[in-house]
């Protein structure tokens, strides 16, 4: 009995303090920037001598990180815009199908999750410059939306998987038509995938680096570019306050989204 | 299938998506291989000679064997502690559950070059770490842990971490938690339990975590340049190196097909083993 207690304790205390120093690492790091961003110091030491908001003030004239922002902010929009529908029409033409050709289109279709993004900015870049294409917003919206797909199509693809067929069958003897038993039926019941997905892809777009660098032109500056451009050469503390900007506005979105979409279920 | 299920799940929707991906994905990806294959940086000559420039320089394969080496050890040290978290997911309160999965996604969602500046502050000559084994005099002078590739393998384990953990809360939650009862009646401890019930049987959301976790390790270009420094090159640097600042086209190119090829060999190999537990798991 003694040695049952010892053992089962110890496999408590091994997986408890794996998992407490897991915790502890996936929050520590985000914390750090937080701290960091409010120093009144132009070092990045941790903890901070002194603590003030100046770095956040002088955002406010940081009109180049302001339009990086903006661009940022637009090339996502449309991204998300165009993986949503994109996304979503594939994703009920092939979500319930079982056929080879289905099955080998999603295999397509999600291909860029796992394929380097970096290798497939460089292709983009030559099939641009080859087909005489400049570069422009367009090729940027056009390439972070090949990354973008996949999210869309995969939880979509999860709540219709999830959808009763009987229901869009009774719909149908009842006289609805296709887009109307569209809307009415299938459309509420796949909302909160698509904007799950919708939102990921979103994340993921204004987060982009490898796809940016070879698909900007030399005018259009990214935020995520431009923030690593100053952590690799200067350290601009104003990065920090970017940074603390960033979390803040994630953390509410992803709150807000849990609400609206049940997003953590959606991820999983 | 009845007239609406039909009529909605048309297999025309999927023409959009199949005509934006066969023009800007498929065929940028076949010009790519296309540029492999010329000798030269003008594209006049085709030939294999890329191939055999990187195949013959051991530079070359050092870069790719510290990739994949990268990608080996991020894996091993997110599957040692997401594994932990995964499995008291399940043995918390749904209050707790709804908090602990909020900690793990809101990682993903947040910008990937923040989380990596977070180490750059961590990891730094005046970083928490330094400072703490600074102050207990456990070193002299400061550790060199940002630019090294142990710095990159911690920032990378912890900025992967989230895919690794998500597909273990699924796959344990899927457990029949009688099993682990019967193995208990049956007189099994509770390591002897876990060794051999539940991790096999979690075997599956095991393999579907290293794949996501390795194949994002070795392709994490921010990640890997801001924490590894110039000096410490990794695939995709090395790419960008070629491609942007060599203006090296067909060199950038090969170095990209090969690089991709070894991705999808080892994601393969992470699958095959996958099916290969499933056989184990149900035997």
């Amino acid at each position: 009995m003694r040695r049952a207690t010892i053992d089962a304790l110890s496999f408590h205390v091994v997986m408890g303090a794996l998992a407490g120093t897991t915790l502890i690492v996936l929050i520590g790091p985000t914390l750090v920037v937080l701290i960091t961003s409010f120093t009144n110091s132009f070092s990045l030491k941790f903890p901070p001598p002194g603590y003030s908001v100046r770095w956040y003030v002088a955002l406010i004239d940081a009109w180049q990180i302001q339009a990086a922002a903006l661009n940022s902010l637009e090339v996502a929009l449309l991204c998300t815009a165009l993986s949503v529908a994109l996304g979503t029409a594939a994703a009920l033409a092939i979500a319930r199908s079982r056929s080879r050709l289905a099955r080998a289109l999603d295999a397509l279709f999600m291909s860029p999750l796992v394929l380097p993004s970096l290798a497939f900015g460089l292709a983009a870049l030559m099939f641009f410059s080859l087909i005489g294409v400049p570069l422009s917003f367009a090729t940027l919206v056009i390439g972070h939306t090949v990354v973008g797909v996949p999210f869309v199509l995969r939880t979509t693809s999860a709540s219709l998987q999830q959808l009763d067929p009987a229901l869009l069958e009774s719909s149908a003897s009842l006289g609805a038509g296709g887009l109307y038993g569209f809307r009415r039926i299938t459309l509420p019941l796949i909302r909160s995938g698509m904007l799950a997905g919708g939102f990921i892809a979103f994340m993921a777009s204004f987060d982009n680096v490898p796809v940016s660098l070879f698909l900007s032109d030399a005018r259009t500056e990214m935020l995520p570019i431009r923030l690593w451009q100053i952590l690799e050469n200067s350290l601009d503390v104003r990065a920090a306050a970017v940074a603390g900007v960033l979390i803040l506005v994630t953390v509410v979105l992803v709150i807000v989204m849990e609400r609206v979409s049940g997003l953590s279920r959606q991820m999983r | 299938m009845s007239q609406a299920a039909t009529d909605f799940g048309a297999w025309r929707l999927a023409l959009p998506l199949a005509g934006f991906f066969a023009l800007f994905f498929l065929a940028p990806l076949g010009l790519l291989a296309a540029v492999s294959l010329f000798a030269d940086s003008e594209l006049s000559r085709l030939g294999l000679d890329q191939y055999a420039k990187f195949l013959g320089d051991p530079f070359n394969w050092r870069v790719l064997g510290d990739t994949i080496l990268l990608g080996f050890q991020v894996t091993a040290a997110t599957l040692l502690f997401g594994y932990p978290l995964a499995w008291l997911f399940h043995r918390v309160s749904r209050r707790l559950q709804t908090g602990l999965i909020l900690i793990v996604i809101l990682p993903l969602l947040t910008s990937v070059v923040v989380r990596t500046f977070a180490w750059i502050v961590i990891l730094g000559r005046q970083g928490i770490v330094n400072s703490a084994l600074l102050a207990l005099g456990l070193i002299d002078s400061p550790l060199a842990l940002l630019y090294s590739h142990l710095g990159v393998v911690l920032a990378l384990a912890q900025v992967q971490m989230p895919l690794m953990v998500l597909p273990l809360i699924t796959s344990l939650g899927k457990l029949d938690p009688n099993l682990a009862d019967a193995s208990a009646a049956l007189g099994a401890g509770t390591w002897r339990t876990f060794l051999r019930v539940i991790l096999p049987l979690s075997l599956p959301g095991i393999v579907a975590g290293c794949m996501l976790t390795f194949g994002a390790a070795v392709t994490a270009f921010i990640t890997q340049s801001l924490i590894g420094g110039a000096r410490l090159v990794y695939m995709p640097l090395y790419i960008y190196q070629q491609a942007l600042t060599l203006q090296n086209w067909p060199f950038a190119a090969a170095v990209s097909i090969i690089f991709m090829l070894a991705v999808l060999l080892f994601v393969m190999l992470f699958e095959r083993l996958g099916q290969l537990s499933r056989g184990y798991a149900h035997a």
